[in-house]
């Protein structure tokens, strides 16, 4: 049996091969002795403050908003080593695969910023990777797949179904389902079966412990609200974790409505979705009225996903967090007015929620702070950018 | 009450001495026309009882042979409901050969779960494995399936603990699926034949007659499995191999289906 609650409500659950249960259950075990341990919470902590370069600063803006009765800081992730947030998990769970006596990383990537910071990691720490990434996406991020080379990990392009980051997942499970005696799979998200969803938040939750410490300490006060976007949901739930016992913050997340809400080309899960199973986890997914899953869309590859992790489809159903979709173009503006307005260019995943806040800054009409997870840096999407904007700018 | 049908299998082919051969293949595949000729062919070439697919876009515990197999049913237009209509038809003509489905939860979640464990005992299926729902997640599906007397069937993996194989005995019924390997669907790793000592636990925790899955592709293998105290044995991959091959001349695809499905019977026989 789990050792920990393996759901969230109904949400999350372990959906997968019977084969996959003892690995999974190893990893809980693994997990929960490496927090009683010393040793192993010195090693990654140290890792996250020396390597990585923990904590981030946190950034109060001075130009992007109009409204006076509005503060909105960023909290800095693109300044983390990798570029995004993503390199705190992959050390912990780095760490694990160690721990557990493994040798070898499977990992999935979309537009290939897990990629990089499995790759990153496994070279670090002596480990083997190899990660699986859609043909098309391949094509899409040809510089993070050269970034992954680099490194020393090997990327296996993935053809069946549709190319994409889903696939990616479907084949790194099928891997692991032959390997898992000497293989982790190193999920790149707050989403999966137990224990993924809570090990990847718990290791992504200093996001939000240092945000609070940090604004008590600038301003002597909690935020009225914290907002990150949400593809998987690994940011959101890091920024989240810390003050969902504090009902006076609002959690927002924002997801991507991509060509708009009408079409069916987005990747709004909560907003739109309906629940269902998608690699292992009951949740919020894309689907026809037949089961089968539905192709998502987004400007930004980090949130083109078909489903969402589990703890965010509870926090919405509970209502104790909120979902908006932000479009492509609205995306497309914000990230333009950050690096117009503050010198920072910030990646396609966070400039939706950066638009969503910007909105309710504009909306706002008494004292507000407003904390915008920054989650990565934009330079993986400069060309991408090119390409949509030309000379426009 | 369940259906009888795998019992009364069972018992036939052990007063005969044999195992049970059953071959597994995607419905719909390459198209609903053909698949039903691909189906009953199966039977009438031997097969003890099919082991039937249902097409979806996310099939996590195949290997690339089926994986395509969905991509060709989709393809053609065939949804759950087309393979509920194809599975009657079968069901029509053979009244008394035992139908599993196997399949993916999602399929089952988007019907609601009682309506699909009806939809199917309506069709005439006996059993239903879904392949991402551990024992952990099982109980509730085991509950619909009883009330619509189906078997709800149970994976024993070749790395599972006494404990799991404890709770295989008290919850499975019509068969349990042995997985040969670990790893996907597909030929390209065969199958390891069990340890005795796995046949033997089996046995002690009282789990529905096994039938050994995952890797089977030669009459050699089916011997073996049943000698080593397997029920039977299943084949996917190889069977679904000879649609993929013969997929622009379906008279050859039947024939060369109805040889392999005589071949791997007879090496059923003890």
């Amino acid at each position: 049996m789990n050792k920990l609650d393996s759901k969230f409500g109904d949400f999350g659950g372990m959906y997968v091969p019977e084969l996959l249960v003892p690995a999974l259950d190893q990893l809980e075990q693994a997990f929960l002795d490496a927090k009683e341990d010393p040793s192993f919470q010195k090693e990654f902590m140290g890792l996250l403050k020396d390597y990585a370069g923990r904590p981030t600063a946190m950034t109060l803006t001075r130009n992007i908003v109009s409204n006076p009765l509005v503060k909105l800081y960023l909290k800095r992730e693109d300044l983390l080593h990798g570029g995004a947030h993503k390199t705190n998990q992959v050390l912990g769970q780095a760490l694990l695969t160690k721990r557990m006596g493994k040798t070898e990383v499977i990992a999935e990537t979309g537009a290939g910023q897990h990629g990089v910071a499995t790759a990153l990691a496994c070279a670090l720490l002596g480990l083997k990777a190899r990660i699986y990434m859609g043909a098309k996406d391949i094509e899409r991020q040809s510089p993070n797949v050269f970034r992954m080379r680099l490194m020393g990990a090997e990327v296996i392009p993935v053809n069946s179904g549709s190319g994409t980051l889903k696939d990616a997942v479907n084949e790194a499970m099928r891997d692991w389902s032959a390997n898992y005696d000497k293989a982790h799979y190193l999920l790149g998200t707050a989403a999966g079966p137990h224990p993924f969803p809570t090990i990847v938040r718990e290791y992504h939750r200093m996001i939000g412990e240092e945000t609070r410490a940090q604004i008590m300490e600038k301003e002597g006060r909690l935020p009225d609200a914290v907002v990150a976007c949400v593809g998987g949901g690994s940011n959101a739930i890091g920024m989240f974790a810390d003050f969902i016992d504090e009902p006076s913050v609002r959690l927002i997340g924002v997801e991507p409505a991509g060509k708009g809400l009408h079409t069916k080309e987005h990747g709004a899960t909560i907003v739109t979705g309906t629940k269902g199973v998608l690699h292992g986890a009951y949740t919020y997914i894309m689907q026809d009225k037949d089961g089968q899953i539905e192709e998502s869309y987004s400007v930004s590859a980090g949130l083109d996903y078909p489903a969402v992790g589990p703890q965010h489809a509870f926090l919405a159903e509970t209502g104790r967090a909120e979902y908006y979709a932000i479009t492509d173009e609205e995306a497309l503006n914000a990230f333009q007015l950050l690096a117009k307005k503050e010198g920072i260019i910030p990646a396609l995943e966070p400039a939706h929620a950066l638009a969503h806040a910007l909105n309710m800054a504009d909306e706002a009409t008494e004292e507000t702070i407003i904390v915008l997870n920054l989650s990565g840096r934009g330079d993986k999407d400069l060309e991408h950018v090119v390409n949509i904007l030309g000379d426009k700018l | 009450m369940s259906t009888t049908r795998y019992a009364d299998m069972f018992a036939n082919l052990k007063a005969k001495n044999q195992g049970a051969f059953v071959p597994f293949v995607m419905v719909g595949d390459p198209n609903k026309e053909t698949s039903l000729a691909i189906i009953n062919q199966l039977v009438e070439s031997g097969a003890d009882a099919l082991e039937l697919g249902i097409p979806f876009s996310d099939p996590i515990a195949d290997g690339p042979t089926i994986q395509k197999a969905g991509i060709r049913a989709l393809r053609s237009g065939v949804r759950t409901q087309v393979c509920f209509d194809i599975l009657s038809e079968i069901r029509h003509n053979h009244p008394t050969v035992p139908i599993g489905l196997l399949l993916y939860s999602n399929l089952v979640l988007a019907n609601g779960i009682d309506n699909f464990y009806a939809k199917a005992a309506a069709a005439g299926v006996d059993s239903i494995l879904i392949a991402d729902v551990p024992l952990r997640e099982a109980d509730r599906f085991i509950a619909i399936a009883k009330q619509n007397n189906i078997h709800q069937i149970l994976i024993a993996p070749p790395n599972a603990s006494n404990e799991t194989l404890k709770a295989i005995g008290e919850k499975s019924d019509g068969y349990t699926y042995l997985l040969g390997r670990s790893g996907v669907t597909g030929t390209e790793t065969a199958v390891e034949i069990p340890a005795a000592e796995l046949i033997a636990k089996l046995t002690q925790f009282k789990v529905a007659p096994p039938l050994l899955g995952f890797g089977i592709s030669t009459p050699e293998q089916v011997a073996n499995a049943i000698q080593s105290g397997a029920a039977g044995a299943i084949s996917g991959s190889a069977t679904v191999n000879i649609i993929e091959a013969n997929l622009t001349d379906p008279n050859k695809m039947l024939a060369d289906l109805g040889s392999f499905v005589a071949k791997m019977k007879a090496a059923t026989l003890l």
